[in-house]
């Protein structure tokens, strides 16, 4: 039951907004009501799917490099404190500057010609230190016990890594690409909305085209599909999580 | 033999954690090390395997293959049952065929051939001893090193685990080590007790336990048992009035 709350929470928003609309007689251009939202949804899916397509794409890339990248960092980091200490404060200040601020630098270094390098770059900016400081925690978690025994067994560095500092920090590498894939698409969108000169033609440029257009409808679409992208991102990796994780973590209960 | 002598360990600060100790220990006997908490009996074991180097002394004699046992399982959570007993070999090189039969066979040895496939969490406390028992018999060590195994058990777990210990201790002949702070299961357990004082640990008396090869529920109520433990008791009490 409870499973079908937020569903039946949206149905009376959605309600509510049409009637609201249509009583009211707000112009469309302000905000046009579900209905025709859906219709504009409709009418251009084509052209929003191959949108979606861009962005997505985007998107797990940009994920997957800052997944590989962020956690070969933080491998490096956990077998070196002087590896860690020279390159954590860079780290950090690329997580800590804003991505708007560097996007038209990196628009220019590589996305004059390219746009999608420069997308790329940029959500893979945002998208990257979640992976390298939950990675470099989670390797660190490591039982002091377990770290004894495979000392006293003699494994080889590659026998501590895969065997037990990678298993260890499998739930907080988890917890990091839950996060990390949100802002992929985050970084995504916002590095469109910066470079988009027309030639990037991800979901983010329908938005900016259809604002400029007055076309509220189809932005609303637009929008629509990315939240929809963001929760099935969420839930994926959810879903992995739940795999791995279901029969030994104490996240994951007993009756799961 | 296994010989500990003149052995100093410091702190990372200087001070002495053990000092001076000097302990011989003769093949397939079963010395446990009572001593008041702090007293470093655990530091001691970690040299005795190679964990940590003394600061002074040397030890020698170690054979090549060592179990280690501590006080909570330490067993890895996302492994099954199998795989947790299977880590020492696998760390050795061993392919996984291979090492089944020793596998079953160290769970038999536990009584636990029923649990391969449990993950650790479907366990109770006493269970997952067991396991981690098993994956230190898995290698066949001629050495076992017990660092408080039984502390966080209750005492009917404990007996029990304590009977099952003596039978495969007398099973594979191997020597052993066990640190504990009850006087009552080293004396039930033990050929030899070596009674340490704390800061810096020391041992302080020896002693020999005159009982049966075969121990039960009869040992634990008769006289040679009583006086040793009374013995042993006096001395742990000598080590603690050094400190205080």
């Amino acid at each position: 039951m409870s499973r079908f709350l937020p569903l039946l929470v949206g149905a009376i928003v959605l309600a509510f907004w049409e009637v609201f609309v249509r009583v009211l007689q707000v112009p469309k251009f302000v905000l046009p009501p579900p209905s025709l939202i859906a219709d504009a949804l409709v009418a251009n899916l084509p052209q929003l799917l191959d949108a979606l397509r861009q962005t997505l794409e985007m998107t797990l890339a940009a994920f997957a490099a800052s997944f590989i990248g962020g956690l070969a960092l933080a491998i490096l980091f956990v077998q070196s404190r002087l590896i860690e200490r020279s390159l954590l404060p860079y780290a950090v200040v690329l997580q800590v500057t804003p991505i708007v601020a560097i996007a038209p630098l990196i628009v220019i270094w590589v996305g004059v010609d390219h746009v999608e390098r420069a997308v790329f770059i940029l959500a893979t900016i945002v998208a990257f230190f979640p992976i390298l400081s939950n990675a470099s925690f989670g390797l660190r978690s490591v039982d002091p016990g377990l770290a004894d025994l495979f000392r006293l067994y003699r494994a080889t560095g590659w026998q501590r890594l895969w065997l037990l500092q990678l298993p260890s920090a499998l739930p907080a590498l988890l917890a990091g690409a839950r996060i990390s894939a949100g802002l992929a698409l985050i970084g995504a969108v916002v590095a469109e909305f910066v470079a988009g000169s027309g030639e990037a033609t991800g979901l983010a440029w329908r938005i900016v085209e259809s604002g400029n257009r007055l076309e509220i409808p189809r932005m609303f679409a637009a929008l629509l599909l990315l939240s929809l992208t963001g929760l099935a991102l969420n839930a994926a990796i959810a879903g992995i999580e739940h795999r791995l994780l279901r029969r030994w973590h104490v996240s994951h209960g007993e009756s799961s | 033999m296994l010989t500990l002598a003149g052995i100093r360990k410091n702190y990372p600060n200087g001070l002495a954690a053990l000092d001076r100790v000097d302990l011989t220990i003769a093949d397939g006997s079963f010395t446990s090390i009572v001593g008041p908490s702090g007293c470093g009996k655990s530091t001691l074991l970690r040299l005795i395997a190679g964990l940590a180097s003394p600061s002074q002394g040397r030890i020698e004699g170690q054979p090549g293959t060592i179990g280690l046992v501590f006080q909570d399982p330490t067993l890895m959570p996302w492994a099954d049952v199998e795989s947790n007993v299977y880590l020492p070999l696998r760390l050795a090189g061993m392919a996984r065929a291979d090492a089944a039969p020793r596998i079953v066979e160290a769970l038999a040895l536990v009584g636990l051939a029923d649990f391969a496939k449990a993950y650790p969490r479907a366990l109770s406390g006493g269970m997952r001893m067991r396991v981690a028992i098993a994956r230190a018999m898995v290698t066949q060590p001629r050495l076992l090193l017990m660092d408080e195994p039984f502390a966080a058990l209750d005492e009917i777990t404990r007996n029990k685990l304590n009977d099952d210990l003596l039978r495969l201790w007398r099973q594979q002949g191997f020597t052993a080590i066990f640190v504990t702070h009850s006087v009552f299961e080293s004396v039930y357990l033990s050929t030899e007790i070596a009674v340490m004082t704390p800061r810096p640990g020391r041992i302080l008396a020896r002693h020999v336990v005159a009982g049966p090869a075969v121990r039960d529920g009869d040992f634990r109520i008769s006289q040679v048992y009583l006086d040793t433990c009374r013995a042993v008791s006096h001395d742990l009490e000598q080590a603690m009035a050094v400190t205080a």
